[in-house]
This record gives C-alpha cells, structure tokens and sequence, in this order.
C-alpha cells in the first residue's frame, strides 16, 4: 500500500520538475559564477533567474534583496546577529515564545555570551501573541524583533505585518522567520515594512540546505559568512548553483500552487481533522482554528503519548509527527505545548498532521480509518483512561 | 526514529499481559503523566508459596515503555518474590535485546514498579529515594543518590570512574557539570568524616576534565624522551653531520612520521631545510586542523631527537 505521508512541515519530497530543472547544473553548466569565461557568465544569467523567480513567490521589490543562504537556520542566525551589528547602541532582543529553535537557542545564546537582554513574549491557550506585552517590550533598546509568521507545529500566524510597524514605531528591526509560511500563504513584501525574512527551500518541494534571507534594500546587512564577494559581499562562498536553481523552480511552483493550498488542501485538511475529532473522544485541536496555515492541523488526544501514536501510525503507513517528549529523547512535550499551556494530560499526546499538494483525499480516508483504532488501542492500556461518564482514574506512585 | 530492537518492537506492537488485573494483591504504581511515562503493576501473589502467579500492566508512555513493562510481566510470572526482587532494570533491557541509552530509564521505571507492587502486596510503605527530578544522568535514569552511593562504597575520584560504575554521563554527556558538583560535595564530606584523604578528593577546577578529544590527542604516538646517551641529552657532545646526512636524517623522521598522520587524514612533507630551520608542509586533513601547531610540535620533537640538533620545524603555505 501506498504509505500516506503527512509530514510536509519537516520536510517535503523534491518536486521531480524541480531534481530536472537542477541536473544540467552539476554536469553540464558546472561552472562558477564568478569566472570570467562562458561556462561561469551562464550560470550567472541562470542563478539571476533563480533569484527573480523567489522575488516573485515573495512578491519582493528587486531581486537583490534575497540572499542565498545554507537554509532557514542559517538565514536566522544571520539575520539577528546582523541587526545586532548595525543597530548601534541597541542590545535587546523581543521574540515568541513558540519559536523555531534556531531563533531560540541563539537568542539564549547570545544573553549568555553577549550579554543582550531577550524579551520572550508569550502566548495564549490558542497561540496567539500577547500584544500587549509585546508593546510594552518595545523600546529605544530594542534592536530587533524576530517573530515567526506560521508556527511549525500547530500552523497558528503571527500578524508579523502590523508587528513589524510596532517594531518600527522605536526604530527596532523586525525579522520574521517565515520557513513554515512562504508557499502556503501568499506573502507581499512590497505592501510591507518587514525588513527581514527567512526561507527555506525543503519545505516547499525543492531541495535541502537551501534557503534565503531576504533583506530589505536601505537595510544595513553584517554578513554571517565572510570570504568572497558572492551574493554581493552579504554571504562568501560559491553559489550552491544547482540547489539555487531548485529553490527557484520549487519557488515558481508553490507560486503557481498558491491557489490550490488554500482551497483543495485546506478542504483535505478540514476533513480530516473534524473527522478525527467526531469519531475519537478527548482530543481536541491545538492552535488557532480559524487563523492558521491550510496544511496543518494538530490534535492533542488525552491520556495516550506520542511516540506509541507515531510507532503505530507507521506501522499502519502513515507518517506524521509528535510535539511529545519522547519522540526528541527530552523529557519535557515541545516548548510550543508548554508555552500554550496544553494540559500535561493531553501535550504528550499531540500529533500534527501537515499536508502537501502531493496528498489526496485517500490519504485523509486511511487516516480516518486507521488512527481511531490506534487511539482506542493505546488508551486501553493507559492506566489513566476512563471513558466518559466514567470514575476519573486514581493513580497513586508512591512519589512525586 | 528509535533504533528499537525486534524484541522492542514485538513487545510494544503486540503488548502480552496488558489491561487491568481484577483482585490483584499488589499494585505498584510509578510515574506521572507530567513526566511522560507511568506505569501501574499489578500482581497476584500465592500466599503459601509467595509465587507471582500472574501480572498485568497498565502504561502510559512511549514505545519502549510499553514494551519494557510487558516484559517485566513476563520476567516476574512464575517467580518467587524474592526472586522477582532480585530482577534489575539491565535485566529487563536486557530481555528486551537491549534499549537505546535514552530509554533505559523505561526499564528503571520497570524495577521501580515491581518494588512498590511488592511493598504494596506485604502492605509497607515503599519509599523511593530516586524522584524524577531528581534524575541526574537522564540517558541512563541514574539519580543522583545511586551516585553517591557508588562514589562513597567505592571511594571514586573523578567522573570517568563514576561513568564506569554508574553509567551516569556516559550518554549524552550534559550532566557532565552536576556529575563534578556531586563527585566534589560527596568527596568532601567523607574527608571530613575521615574516610578519603584530602589530597586524593576531587575538587572542582582542580583537574581538567577528560574528554574524548583530549583522551584521542594523548593516544597519539608522542615522541619518547630522549634516552640519556642521546645527543640530546645535556652535556654529550652532538656529532657533525654533514648537511646530506642531516636532510636524510629529516626524511627518514618524517617518513616515519607519516603513517600516523595519514591515520588522521593528514600528511607532511619536507619542502626546505636552511640552517637550523625545517619547512614542512602540512596537507591534506592537516591543513586549517585546530591541532596542526601540536602536530608540529611533535614532528620537531621527533626531528630534533633524531637529527640530535636544535631544530625548528615551520609550517609553509601549500599552493591550494
């Protein structure tokens, strides 16, 4: 049987147009952009083309505002350190909560190495950011915001647009880590004012350590990677040339898909998750239901833990994943459950399904026809599952 | 994804003893939903004979919990108390054809289980001196009472030897700093009882830590002092060598030199000799390595004890 997967939010296949528009650039033009002969100037016209391509999925201004990076870390990494190099006499940080760790660990970084003060702001039981907290963040000592625009695990969006004029109304900086959202929503940098924005290549069908940081022109820029006038002096080292071409091809096809992910996904999605909470009990979607990314959906089941689901969801040929602790060898459930506040009782137990154009409505059937029994099957040997109506289950360890 | 044995996974995926043990004579439960995993043992005790006759379980938790706790069941059926006691967590793990090191705390909540089934069975409190939070190497479930008890009857010194007794760090390596506080403060208090020389106790800061890249470093073949007859040695006086015996003598320690640096990936090469300067050149893995100067340092040490003269060994820029 075909295996259902429904994992797009950590990874996508490449699309098999995007491997063919890449091939002819290991083999064929191999050369390097910089070179002054004709095997390096058509790479060059090939990689501008590449570059138009994602200024167009971005709806950016020019192409020269996009940066080829290593991918959506990297492209993170780059843009804070940056900001915190050219905003003079600014040395505080404001981020979520709910960020993807390569905003989080540097930020918990850089206080402890630098001595920068982050402001965490936290969110909702729905994930939506505290704004006022966020206001009253802000000040003449900010030097950059760095706020998500989709949340990885749950889908949930940051209205990063009217951050980023918060963020501006004190001259602050704003950097929206937009991996999860650049071709599932559409984005307009031209009707905005947010000056930063990381992308990354595998999680829209192209290839992996791939990515771009796009920074508005006028914007001041320390490069991250020192070493050679590439990327024009914003990144060193030679053009990753046939991953570059992927990203812009995988780029004009999520453009060209864009209408597509929030209809016919969206209804796949729709579909499976209200199928899944009316056939199973005590579950119940995690995020912001009415604000979030088309693809994704999270359930939270009571009383059962992640990585059993998971085990038993592949053995049944359906691939998706767990904000459980076990499923990362931590032992605490993702920080993403932690900052909404989902009950211990039910964050072990949370599963994102993340849909891609690649999946049909046969997936979502073997979903809805398989994932009831597994969660019936697990919650029969939890000793804390008491169906309805039922004594709340007594469980006594001799500590705690 | 887990790298879960077929033993792991036929437990996990087809769970024996699972559900609800009715009149049971001992129920042991352990964990917290909190934590992620709990576990609820529940067994049937011939009074005469005091034989498990039969065991259940109810878990909460991940695969290699279920799987851990389904085979704790089939371990103790069958089994005196006193044998059942004698069952340790390495057991289970051990039945189940081995956990990843993450995991083994699903064998240790197993144990644990099994213990306050017992105490509940003869009706006695169990207390447990392992809490969760308590749990200071995570990967191997070892807290940090079970440290100090192996610290204290076996008189350890130094964090590697608790590694080796305890496992405790021998993971993941994050609790290496908690392992030295505790190591430091356990030392201490037996030199005040008396029981450690004072001179022996670990003190923080005192010793660097070894780690494994240090431990590769002291692998590596280091030059031998130079024995008392050497030319090197003070006071004998150096034999003239005309300056062909001297490159020979260069290229002869080099070579010899070589098929340790290859094992790393690198290789050496003689570019120049000027007087008593030797220029080298350093390729392959060698080059940009963070511990290119040691190695240079060695390949002089080597040169010098051969060649039996002052020598300095510098690095030349290889052409890329």
């Amino acid at each position: 049987m075909r295996p259902v997967y429904l994992d797009n939010n950590a990874t996508t296949r490449v699309d098999p147009r995007v491997v063919e528009a890449m091939l002819p650039f290991f083999t064929e033009q191999f050369g390097n952009a910089s070179s002054m002969h004709s095997f390096g100037s058509e790479v060059g016209t090939s990689l501008k083309a590449a570059r138009q391509q994602i200024q167009a999925l971005l709806g950016a201004a020019h192409d020269h505002e996009l940066i080829f990076t290593s991918g959506g870390t990297e492209s993170d990494n780059a843009a804070i350190l940056s900001a915190l190099d050219t905003q003079t006499g600014r040395d505080e940080i404001i981020t979520s909560a709910v960020e993807h760790p390569a905003i989080l660990s540097l930020c918990e970084y850089l206080e402890k190495s630098r001595g920068v003060t982050v402001h965490v702001i936290p969110v909702d039981a729905r994930g939506l950011l505290d704004i006022e907290a966020y206001r009253k963040a802000l000040g003449p000592k900010t030097a950059v915001v760095s706020m998500m625009w989709a949340n990885n695990e749950t889908g949930t969006l940051f209205p990063v647009e009217q951050l980023a004029e918060l963020a501006h109304e004190v001259g602050a900086l704003f950097h929206t880590d937009a991996v999860q959202a650049v071709g599932k929503i559409p984005i307009d940098l031209k009707s905005n004012t947010i000056d930063m924005l990381s992308l990354s290549g595998h999680k829209l069908h192209g290839p992996k350590g791939i990515g771009a940081l796009y920074v508005r022109k006028g914007v001041r820029f320390r490069p991250l990677v020192r070493g050679g006038h590439q990327e024009r002096g914003r990144r060193a080292g030679t053009e990753n040339t046939p991953s570059i071409i992927g990203l812009g091809k995988a780029a004009e096809l999520a453009l060209a898909h864009m209408e597509e992910e929030q209809t016919r996904i969206r209804a796949l999605r729709d579909r499976l998750e209200s199928g899944l909470v009316q056939q199973i009990g005590r579950c119940f979607v995690t995020g912001d239901t009415r604000n979030r990314l088309p693809n994704t959906c999270n359930i939270a089941f009571e009383y059962i833990e992640g990585e059993a689901i998971l085990l038993l969801m592949n053995k049944a040929g359906i691939a998706a994943s767990s904000g459980s602790a076990c499923t990362s060898g931590s032992l605490e459930p993702s920080h993403v459950m932690r900052a909404m506040k989902v009950p211990y009782t039910a964050a072990h137990g949370s599963i994102r399904f993340s849909f891609s154009r690649e999946n049909d409505g046969e997936d979502v059937d073997r979903v809805l026809d398989v994932v009831p029994g597994i969660i019936e099957k697990l919650r029969t040997l939890s000793p804390f599952w008491r169906k309805d109506g039922e004594k709340p289950a007594e469980f006594n360890p001799t500590y705690n | 994804m887990w790298d879960y044995s077929e033993k792991v996974q036929e437990y996990f995926y087809n769970p024996k003893n699972a559900g609800v043990l009715e009149n049971a004579d001992g129920v042991g439960d352990v964990g917290a939903i909190s934590c992620g995993d709990a576990l609820r043992l529940m067994i049937k005790v011939d009074p005469e004979t005091e034989i498990i006759t039969d065991a259940r379980f109810q878990t909460f938790g991940c695969g290699s919990a279920i799987a851990s706790s389904s085979a704790l069941t089939e371990l103790i059926i069958g089994k005196t108390i006193t044998e059942a006691l004698a069952i340790t967590n390495q057991d289970i793990a051990d039945f189940l054809g081995g956990l990843p090191p993450e995991k083994m705390h699903c064998s240790v909540m197993g144990y644990e289980a099994l213990h306050a089934a017992v105490a509940n069975y003869r009706g006695e409190e169990w207390s447990d001196d392992h809490e969760e939070g308590a749990l200071v190497c995570k990967c191997f479930g070892i807290d940090e009472a079970m440290i100090e008890r192996t610290i204290r009857g076996n008189s350890l010194t130094n964090v590697e030897d608790i590694t080796h007794y305890t496992k405790a760090g021998g993971g993941c390596n994050t609790c290496v700093e908690t392992l030295e506080e505790i190591l430091a403060r356990t030392n201490a208090a037996m030199v005040e009882e008396g029981v450690l020389d004072a001179k022996a106790a670990f003190v923080i800061g005192a010793r660097p830590t070894p780690d494994l890249k240090a431990r590769k470093e002291a692998a590596r073949p280091t030059p031998a002092p130079a024995p008392k007859d050497s030319p090197l040695a003070p006071g004998a006086p150096a034999p003239k060598l005309t300056t062909l015996q001297r490159i020979r003598l260069i290229e002869q320690a080099i070579e010899e030199l070589r098929p340790y640096l290859r094992q790393d990936g690198g290789d050496c090469e003689l570019v120049d000799v000027d007087g008593n300067t030797v220029m080298v050149k350093l390729t392959g893995a060698c080059i940009g390595c963070q511990a290119a100067s040691v190695t240079l340092q060695g390949v002089q040490a080597r040169l010098m004890e051969k060649v039996g003269e002052p020598l300095r060994v510098i690095p030349v820029a290889s052409a890329h």
